[in-house]
């Protein structure tokens, strides 16, 4: 059991950073490249000025039609994204780690706050889950692989919530968290999580587009 | 009035789309569609296909969606996935009958109007990824009929509506005749070498509105302003090879008409109300040909309309009295951002406008752009039926007061003409030139 459990927070969370950061940029810089080999004129048509302007105003909660149109999804959606990016890291138990580990001082909230968004995402994912399979024109366009990728993103939370609480089987449930969240990482650029890498770069072609020559609102 | 919206299509007939199927092996279908993928498409369609989430938000953004009860077929998404999911996914290996079905979604059950590019929070361009379907489509020779029709007529004469070459400074003489009768100074000057504008319409002017341009040579004139028409090929701003993905065509038409006005050497092109030729000298044409920008600056007839009028060039005698409503029309709108320009010429030439709503870039599309309308009768139910949701728009529009329909754009105002007449709404429907012509002063005109 130690050796399992050095194993997975010892040598894989190298490697959960390594395929997780590599991933990432190959996926950025193969398709900045692509722009460049094929569809050079995007680069004369990127403005900062619309790029930003149409990432901060989608970023902001109720500030877009859409956003408005949909308050629960919003609040939802909004909660879950943040608290998903957040609570990884700031929680108590993993500042305590990289204390240990390297010696540095990291942030960290309280446990309840650590606890409560942790919850708000595992709420989130249930909430997903409901929508793909209630909504036509959501359950429509599903595939497997959508369950796929939430199960992925929801199987950390859920494990380090129950290791948390230590309700049942602590070891094993340390175990299976450790190797969910470098599951989740290793993911990112392999799967339809890199929605994360890549919606920065279609919402700034959009806002440019409709910014510098369509002169109207992608909102 | 509509029959209820979940009742099967019937099966259309369209020769262009059903012989050219026959021909189609599932080879050549394969090919065509991963070299179209491979060698013409880049960032964009891998980035707007692998960041899609799958959420669906883009639904409601649509008419269809809106109109076919939010069936999902319709959504913006779910027509992503019956057409590129399925042909990235079987790298290219899909049947006949697939394609068939392609067609029938990206040529008459999208318009390419862009407003679901306002509603995905990635700001994935769908209308683009459609329109990489009908480039397949172009390729294979499986566009429908009346669309490549005109197609044909483009690439033959340089003209939508093959109008002849004597026909057209024809067609010019007589308006200018017509004209005179009322104003007997006015000209329409052809070929006038360093005129401050060129002023260029779509073929459906000539060929059955000309009065249109009998209205706009009164205006002209009236607004002293130096401007000329071509008496060549290249005064044609229209281009359905654009929404057939017929690219080469659309930079044969776009070269020939800049280039008309590079030879009249004149500062800048003012169109006529069309949508759809903005959205190809403006967004489409130039960029084929490698501009940035158009080359020879493009003036759309609203923001021409609004210099005018705000310049005190044209006065307007008696503001038109009936309640109108204005209609947004995507390309110069979603396209162009000229709805306040639009809202400033409406109010200044009529006593009362009643907004609709949504409105400006959230208006609904009127369903016949995009080419749809263009593929003919054949669809003209499915166009009608499937804008239900606009016939809504426009009863309350009527119900606020409204009783005159404002659209500049010629797709527009057919499409709207459609579903004003089979949802009985009861609304005339006009272009800007048409109020402005009727409540300008003409202090050269005989009567007054």
């Amino acid at each position: 059991m130690h050796d399992v459990y050095n194993f997975v927070s010892g040598p894989l969370v190298w490697v959960a950073f390594i395929v997780f950061i590599a991933g990432s940029l190959y996926r950025v810089i193969s398709l900045i490249m692509l722009v460049n080999k094929k569809e050079k004129f995007i680069f004369d048509y990127m403005s900062f000025k619309y790029s930003l302007r149409s990432i901060i105003r989608w970023s902001i909660p109720f500030a877009t039609v859409n956003w408005r149109k949909h308050p629960v999804l919003t609040v939802v959606t909004f909660a879950f994204h943040i608290c998903l990016i957040v609570a990884p890291l700031f929680i108590l138990a993993h500042s305590v780690l990289i204390d240990e580990s390297w010696n540095i001082s990291w942030w960290s909230f309280s446990d309840t706050i650590g606890d409560i968004m942790t919850v708000i995402v595992i709420a989130g994912s249930i909430f997903f889950l409901i929508r793909r399979v209630v909504l036509p024109e959501v359950k429509f366009v599903t595939s497997a692989s959508d369950y796929v990728i939430l199960a992925i993103v929801a199987a950390p939370f859920i494990t380090g919530f129950i290791a948390y609480h230590q309700w049942f089987a602590y070891p094993n449930m340390m175990i299976f968290h450790i190797i969910s969240g470098e599951i989740m990482l290793m993911a990112i650029p392999f799967t339809r999580l890199r929605h994360m890498l890549l919606s920065p770069f279609t919402r700034a072609y959009m806002g440019s587009e409709f910014g510098g020559v369509r002169h109207s609102k992608d909102w | 009035m509509s029959e209820p919206a979940k009742k099967e299509q019937e099966k259309v007939v369209d020769q262009g789309i059903d012989v050219g199927i026959a021909r189609l092996t599932e080879d050549k279908i394969k090919h065509t569609i991963n070299s179209v993928i491979k060698v013409e498409t880049g960032a964009r369609l891998k980035a707007y296909v692998e960041t899609c989430i799958h959420c669906g938000l883009c639904s409601e953004a649509c008419h269809y969606y809106l109109s076919q009860g939010n069936d999902p077929k319709f959504s913006p998404v779910g027509k992503v996935k019956q057409t590129m999911w399925e042909m990235l996914k079987k790298k290219g290996k899909v049947s006949p009958e697939f394609m068939r079905r392609a067609v029938e979604i990206a040529h008459t059950e999208c318009n390419l109007c862009k407003r679901c590019a306002q509603y995905c929070p990635f700001g994935i361009d769908i209308a683009y990824i459609m329109t990489v379907v009908r480039r397949i489509i172009h390729k294979l020779g499986i566009t429908p009929l009346y669309i490549q029709d005109t197609a044909h007529s483009h690439s033959v004469t340089m003209n939508q509506m093959w109008v002849k070459d004597d026909e057209w400074p024809d067609t010019l003489q007589w308006q200018e005749e017509e004209a005179q009768a009322e104003i007997p100074t006015l000209r329409i000057p052809l070929e006038k070498e360093g005129a401050d504008i060129m002023y260029s319409v779509i073929a459906p002017e000539p060929k059955f509105q000309a009065q249109l341009i009998y209205q706009a040579a009164v205006i002209m004139d009236v607004a002293g302003v130096n401007w000329t028409m071509p008496a060549t090929p290249g005064w044609d701003n229209s281009d359905m090879a654009m929404f057939t993905g017929d690219n080469e065509l659309m930079g044969r038409l776009k070269r020939s008409h800049f280039e008309t006005a590079a030879r009249l050497k004149v500062k800048k092109i003012v169109m006529g109300e069309c949508g759809h030729a903005f959205r190809s000298v403006y967004d489409m044409g130039n960029r084929w040909l490698g501009w940035k920008m158009p080359p020879i600056p493009i003036v759309h007839a609203i923001e021409f309309y609004y210099e005018l009028l705000k310049a005190g060039k044209i006065k307007i005698a008696k503001k038109y009295a009936t309640p109108v409503t204005l209609h947004d029309p995507c390309n110069v709108v979603r396209g162009g951002g000229l709805e306040e320009k639009a809202r400033y010429v409406a109010h200044a030439i009529c006593e009362e406008v009643i907004e609709m709503h949504p409105n400006r870039e959230h208006n609904y599309c009127c369903c016949a752009g995009g080419g749809v309308i263009n593929c003919g009768p054949p669809y003209k139910m499915k166009r009608i039926k499937g804008n239900k949701v606009k016939a809504d728009q426009l009863f309350r529009a009527k119900t606020d007061g409204a009783e005159t329909l404002i659209t500049p754009c010629h797709n527009c105002h057919s499409g709207l003409h459609d579903i004003v007449t089979h949802y009985e709404i009861g609304m005339d429907i006009k272009f800007f030139g048409d109020i402005i012509y009727e409540a300008m002063e003409k202090p050269g005109a005989i009567d007054g």
